[in-house]
C-alpha cells in the first residue's frame, strides 16, 4: 500500500517560488490501476516522483508497505526503489545497450548472477512479446517496442509497484491500446500495483479502477473511474471528461443524457431499444465509444425533444433497469434554461 | 636532397624526432586521461544539478581547472620547471616535457569529459536512478557508456591539442618533430626540412584523427 500523507512541494525559479503540490493526501491499495490525471502543470510528474523519492516533498509523508521514506537513509532508500518499476513518456532506456542488457540492467544492479539475470529478461521479453528483439539496440525499434522495453525493465526485478509517467503520451492510438492492455495484463496476471500519470482522460477511463484528478497542485476530485467519468464533480475533472461533450451541448434546446460505457452497460443494442422500447424520438449529439475485449468504453449524448417529457421518463427507466449509466445534461445546456 | 637532410636522415635524427612526437603525444594524453577523466566526472555529478551536487567541491575545482587552462602553455612550460625537476628528476628534455603536456592538458581534458558527459540524457539518469543505482554505478553503468562516443571525439581533440603542444619542445630541450622544424629547419635555414616536418605532423595529425572517428562509428549503436 502506497500512503502520500499531506504532500507539499515548492521549486525556487527565478521568478519566485512554484507550488508545484500542496497537501496532497492519496492512498494506493495493492493490486490496483491508480491513475492521476490533471492538465500539464498540474503538478502529476512532481507528485509521482514523490513515490519513489526521486523528488523529495518539503512536507508530509511518503509511507510504502508502512515504511515513511523520508525517514530511510539512501543506503535503503535505493534498495526500496528497485522494488518500484518506472517507466516513462520518453522511453528512457540505455542507446548503447541492446534490448537484453537493457533489461538485465536493473538486475546487474540489485546484484543478480549474470546468468540468472539473462535468464529473467528474456522471460520478460517474452511476456512483452519481444523475444526477437534481444539483440537490437534501442535505435532500432520503434515507439511501442522501445516503451514494451521499458515495461519489461521495469518489472525485471518483481517490484510490486510500477510507475508510468505519460507512459504512452509519444505514442499513436493502436499502440497505446496495446500497451494500455499490456499494463492491464501485468496487473491481473502479477497482481502489480500500477499508477499511471496522465492528461488523457482515455487512458484512465480504458485501464483504471479510481482516479485522483489533480488542478492546480491539488486533488480537485478522487474516486471510482465509473463514478468519475458518470458525475464529475470538479470543474477539472468535467473540463477532462466532457470536453466534446460541453461543446455539443451549447447547440442543443431539447433534452440531453449523457450515456456512460465503461465495460459493465448492457450489451443490448441501446438507441434501437430506447425507440422501440420508449418510442423516444432520440437523436445522438456526439458518440465516442471503443469496442475493448468485447466490451463497449465510452460515451454519448443524445437528445430529446423539449415536449418528449413522457419518453424520457420511460428513457430513464428502462436505462437505470438495464445498468446503463447516464446522467441529465440538460441543466448546464443554455442561458435562458436558467431565466 | 640537401646535405642537411642527408645528414638528418643518415644520423636518424628525423626517425627519432617522429617517435618521440608520437610517444610524447601518447603518454600525455594517456596521463592527462588519468586525471582529468575523473576531475571531469566529478565536475559534472557536483555540479547544481549533477546527481550528487556538492557546490563548494564543485566550485573549487572548477576554479583550479580554469586557472590551469588561461596560461599559455609556453608560459607554463617554464613556471612549472621547478616542478617536473621534484616529480622526474630534470626540468629539461622529453620527460619534463611530458610533465608539462600533463599539467597542460589535464584540465582542458576534464572539460572535455565535462561536456561529454552533459550529453548524456537526464531522462536516462533519472530511470537509472528510480531503479535504485548508487552513484558509482550510475557513473560506470550510465555516464560513461552513454557518453562513450562523445567521449571518444573528445580523445581524438584532445590528443591532437597535445601533439601541436609538443612542438614548443625545443624550448627546454626536448625533442620532437617540432624541435627539428625549429633547430634544423629556422635556426640553420633549411626550409625544406620545416616543411618536412610540417608533412609528417600533418600525416600523424590524419592518422589520429581517421583511427579515432572509425573506431566511434564502429562503437555507436544509436545510428541506424
Amino acid at each position: 500500500m502506497i500512503e502520500l500523507k499531506n504532500i507539499s512541494k515548492t521549486f525556487t525559479s527565478k521568478s519566485g517560488p512554484i507550488t508545484a503540490l500542496e497537501n496532497i493526501s492519496i492512498t494506493i491499495e495493492d493490486g490496483e490501476i491508480f491513475g492521476i490525471i490533471g492538465l500539464s502543470g498540474a503538478g502529476k510528474s512532481t507528485l509521482v516522483r514523490c513515490i519513489n523519492l526521486l523528488e523529495r516533498p518539503d512536507s508530509g509523508e511518503v509511507v510504502i508497505d508502512g515504511v515513511n521514506l523520508m525517514e530511510v537513509s539512501k543506503k535503503e532508500l535505493l534498495t526500496i526503489r528497485q522494488n518500484i518499476g518506472m517507466i516513462f513518456q520518453g522511453f528512457n532506456l540505455l542507446e548503447q545497450r541492446n534490448v537484453l542488457k537493457n533489461v538485465t540492467f536493473p538486475l546487474e544492479v540489485a546484484g543478480w548472477e549474470k546468468e540468472k539475470a539473462k535468464a529473467r529478461a528474456l522471460e520478460l521479453l517474452e511476456i512483452v512479446g519481444l523475444s526477437d528483439r534481444a539483440l537490437s539496440y534501442p535505435s532500432q525499434l520503434s515507439g511501442g517496442q522501445k516503451q514494451r522495453v521499458a515495461i519489461a525493465r521495469a518489472l525485471a526485478t518483481n517490484p510490486k509497484y510500477i510507475l508510468c509517467d505519460e507512459a504512452t503520451s509519444a505514442l499513436d492510438p493502436n499502440t497505446t491500446s496495446s500497451i494500455l492492455e499490456l499494463l492491464r495484463h501485468i496487473n491481473k496476471t502479477m497482481g502489480v500495483t500500477v499508477i499511471i500519470i496522465t492528461h488523457e482522460m482515455d487512458v484512465i477511463e480504458r485501464i483504471c479502477h479510481r482516479v485522483a484528478v489533480l488542478d492546480k497542485s491539488h486533488v480537485a476530485e478522487m474516486g471510482y473511474v465509473t463514478d468519475v467519468f458518470t458525475d464529475p464533480q470538479s470543474d477539472i475533472a468535467r473540463e477532462l471528461v466532457l470536453p466534446k461533450i460541453l461543446s455539443a451541448l451549447d447547440q442543443t434546446t431539447g433534452y440531453a443524457l449523457r450515456l456512460v460505457f465503461n465495460g459493465e452497460s448492457s450489451d443490448k443494442p441501446i438507441v434501437s431499444s430506447l425507440v422501440t422500447e420508449c418510442s423516444a424520438p432520440v437523436s445522438i449529439l456526439f458518440a465516442d465509444i471503443k469496442e475493448l475485449d468485447g466490451k463497449n468504453y465510452g460515451q454519448m449524448l443524445i437528445v430529446l425533444p423539449r415536449d418528449a417529457t413522457e419518453a424520457l421518463e420511460k428513457m430513464c427507466d428502462w436505462l437505470t433497469r438495464n445498468h446503463v449509466k447516464f446522467s441529465m445534461e440538460t441543466t448546464l445546456t443554455r442561458e435562458e434554461d436558467k431565466a | 636532397m640537401t646535405d642537411a637532410l642527408t645528414k638528418l636522415l643518415e644520423n636518424n635524427i628525423l626517425q627519432l624526432g617522429i617517435w618521440e612526437t608520437i610517444y610524447m603525444t601518447l603518454i600525455s594524453t594517456l596521463i592527462a586521461y588519468l586525471i582529468g577523466l575523473p576531475l571531469g566526472v566529478i565536475l559534472t555529478i557536483t555540479d547544481k544539478d549533477g546527481i550528487r551536487p556538492i557546490p563548494w567541491l564543485n566550485k573549487t575545482l572548477g576554479i583550479i581547472v580554469n586557472i590551469f587552462r588561461s596560461i599559455p602553455f609556453i608560459v607554463l612550460m617554464v613556471a612549472f620547471l621547478p616542478l617536473s625537476k621534484l616529480l622526474v628528476g630534470k626540468s629539461y628534455g622529453n620527460e619534463a616535457m611530458i610533465v608539462m603536456l600533463v599539467i597542460a592538458a589535464a584540465p582542458y581534458i576534464a572539460r572535455m569529459v565535462e561536456s561529454s558527459i552533459k550529453e548524456v540524457g537526464a531522462g536516462i539518469i533519472e530511470a537509472a536512478q528510480s531503479m535504485g543505482t548508487p552513484t558509482l554505478q550510475i557513473i560506470t553503468k550510465v555516464l560513461l557508456p552513454e557518453a562513450k562516443i562523445s567521449l571518444i571525439v573528445g580523445a581524438v581533440i584532445s590528443s591532437v591539442t597535445v601533439l601541436s603542444y609538443t612542438a614548443m619542445g625545443a624550448t627546454i630541450s626536448a625533442g620532437g618533430l617540432g624541435s627539428i622544424a625549429i633547430i634544423w629547419g629556422h635556426q640553420r635555414s633549411n626550409p625544406e626540412i620545416t616543411w618536412i616536418c610540417v608533412a609528417l605532423i600533418i600525416l600523424i595529425v590524419q592518422v589520429i584523427q581517421e583511427v579515432g572517428m572509425r573506431l566511434a562509428r564502429k562503437l555507436d549503436k544509436r545510428a541506424k
